[in-house]
């Protein structure tokens, strides 16, 4: 198991966001996680990032404990996280953006060659290298926001709604690659409300409502079961 | 006004600019990252004199002269008002990373009081002197004659202005262009995003203290050498008054700091300068302060937040 989070419960003050939850991720997966508004979705992910400490529970990472590492460690251990509203720098380039996410590693060349592969995946940041983050447009900082993750080189993606304000066009070029992304070996664990589109790239869900998963199961099952049709599918 | 006159004053000018913008940037280098006006920046400045006071008389002592005794001092005021910097980041700023604004803001001002009554417990508020790092002639005007025009400057001043430049400018490289520097700016930027780029956050805002303090020592130790008077006070006009640099320049930017300085330099030697003509003699030098930051309120009422200052959005 490359990701097994147990009985995760997170507070906000004194208010519980995320009520004991627990969902595994086996390398090479793509999962989604599923919710409506204030599900506690970006809270789950941040909580795994390391950006909020848990009230209770545990998160293994490849057999250790995430709980005992600061953030910038759990990337330096493998896991990258596309936030949510992308969070890129505005008074940084895009190519400074890619060598950031790149921070703690030091091999050289292969920083070079991972920053080739972000321009051919995306060929419109390639064109765009000394502009500010600021003045791109939103499906080009989802890309950038993606291609950072890539630049972390990370075994495990956590994408927040990389959909988010995007037309439909581009949500599906930016999950066509994160089909990709997952062939060559990245596993995903991916947060959408669009949950057609996410039912369809992942292979199996979780629906979270309320701090609570209620649903768990393979794509097919969560899009076939009439409570997640009515709720998330639009009838 | 003449050309000599105008040369001599351009050069006073340019020298005080410097000096405020070197310790400007430390205000502004911990405001970007932080998002924190460090009141004890001044008193930084001020413990970075008083070291290199200890620092030269120890290498004076030994027969250590010029070039290496200043060289040497300055060298080691940085590096110890570094770690000064850095320590008191480490146990007065960071428990307070998610404190209220003002309770900061207090934690800060009581630092700077607390670095102020040490040093005068420790040391007495008599006032010292540098021993003697240059050569005597090098405080002494020297005449060259430009395009018919006899001009007047001090070898102290030129070296004073060099060093400033230089520091300024191997801080633009650092921000600018190395790993470290880029996360300083995303940090200034959007603090929450950056550990997810696997930068550690806290490494940073310690380098930035190690650059701010560095600079101010470094201010410090010339400031002492160009005036003679270093005492555990000497730190709060000064301080304030870079701070004020750093404002009018935009609080949190880098060219602002420096750029700030300056003009605050050149105010308020010019003011005193045209003072001294008989038309404008109600510009003595008791009004200098007065009239520099009078035209300093008028920068900032014109741009609220300085002159390369942008309104920050306000982030979750
Ligand atoms: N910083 C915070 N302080 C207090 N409460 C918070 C904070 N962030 C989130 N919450 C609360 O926690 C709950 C879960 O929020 P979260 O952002 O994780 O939801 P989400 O599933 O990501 O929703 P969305 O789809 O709208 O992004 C919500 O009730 C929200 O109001
Ligand atoms: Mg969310």
């Amino acid at each position: 198991m490359l990701l097994s989070v147990k009985d995760l419960r997170v507070k906000y003050g004194n208010i519980e966001a995320v009520h004991g939850i627990s969902f595994e991720v086996e390398e090479g997966e793509i999962v989604t996680l599923i919710g409506a508004n204030g599900a506690g979705k970006t809270t789950t992910l941040m909580t795994i990032s390391g950006l909020i400490p848990p009230a209770g529970g545990n998160i293994i990472y490849d057999g250790q404990d995430l709980l005992q590492h600061p953030a910038h460690k759990i990337v330096e251990m493998g896991i990258s996280h596309v936030p949510e509203g992308r969070r890129i720098f505005g008074n940084l380039t895009i190519e400074e953006n890619l060598r950031l996410a790149a921070y703690a590693r030091t091999d050289k060349e292969q920083i070079h060659k991972d920053l080739q592969r972000v321009y051919e995946i995306f060929p419109r940041l390639g064109e765009r290298k000394k502009q500010l983050g600021d003045t791109l447009s939103g499906g080009e900082q989802q890309m950038l926001a993606v291609g950072r993750a890539l630049m972390t080189r990370g075994r495990l993606m956590l994408l927040d709604e990389p959909s988010m304000g995007l037309a439909p066009i581009l949500v599906r070029e930016i999950f066509e690659i994160l089909r990709e992304i997952n062939q060559q070996g990245t596993t995903i664990l991916l947060v959408e409300q669009n949950a057609r589109m996410a039912l369809k790239l992942a292979g199996r869900g979780y629906v979270l409502e309320t701090g609570n998963i209620v649903l768990e199961g393979t794509s097919e099952e969560l899009l076939a079961n009439p409570n997640v049709r009515r709720a998330y599918l639009g009838g | 006004m003449s050309m000599a006159f105008f040369f001599q004053q351009l050069l006073n000018a340019v020298q005080l600019g410097s000096i405020y913008a070197l310790i400007a940037l430390g205000y502004t280098l911990v405001y970007g990252v932080l998002l924190l006006i460090n009141f004890a920046h001044g008193d930084i400045f001020m413990a970075g004199a008083f070291i290199g006071y200890f620092v030269a008389t120890f290498l004076v002592g030994h027969g250590v002269g010029w070039p290496w005794g200043f060289i040497l001092t300055l060298l080691f005021s940085m590096a110890f008002t570094a770690m000064l910097g850095v320590g008191i980041e480490r146990v007065a700023y960071r428990p307070l990373r998610t404190a209220p604004r003002l309770s900061v803001v207090v934690t800060a001002l009581g630092v700077g009081l607390l670095l102020e009554h040490i040093t005068l417990g420790a040391l007495g508020a008599s006032r010292r002197n540098l021993p003697p790092l240059l050569p005597e002639t090098w405080k002494q005007p020297v005449e060259i004659s430009i395009l018919g025009e006899n001009l007047n400057f001090t070898w102290l001043k030129v070296l004073i202005i060099v060093i400033s430049l230089l520091l300024m400018i191997i801080l633009q490289i650092i921000v600018r262009r190395t790993k470290a520097g880029m996360a300083m700016r995303a940090i200034s930027y959007d603090k929450f995003a950056v550990p997810l780029m696997g930068v550690p956050v806290d490494r940073i805002i310690a380098l930035t203290f190690i650059l701010g303090s560095s600079l101010a020592a470094a201010a410090g130790v010339m400031y002492a050498v160009q005036y003679p008077v270093i005492e555990p006070y000497m730190g709060l006009l000064v301080g304030w008054q870079a701070f004020i640099a750093a404002v009018v320049g935009g609080i949190g930017d880098i060219r602002g700091a420096m750029v700030g300085g300056f003009i605050l330099g050149f105010v308020q030697i010019f003011v005193v300068a045209l003072g001294q003509f008989p038309a404008l003699s109600f510009l003595s030098s008791t009004y200098r302060d007065l009239v520099a930051y009078a035209l300093l309120l008028i920068i900032l009422v014109v741009r609220p937040t300085g002159i390369f200052g942008v309104a920050r959005r306000q982030k979750v």
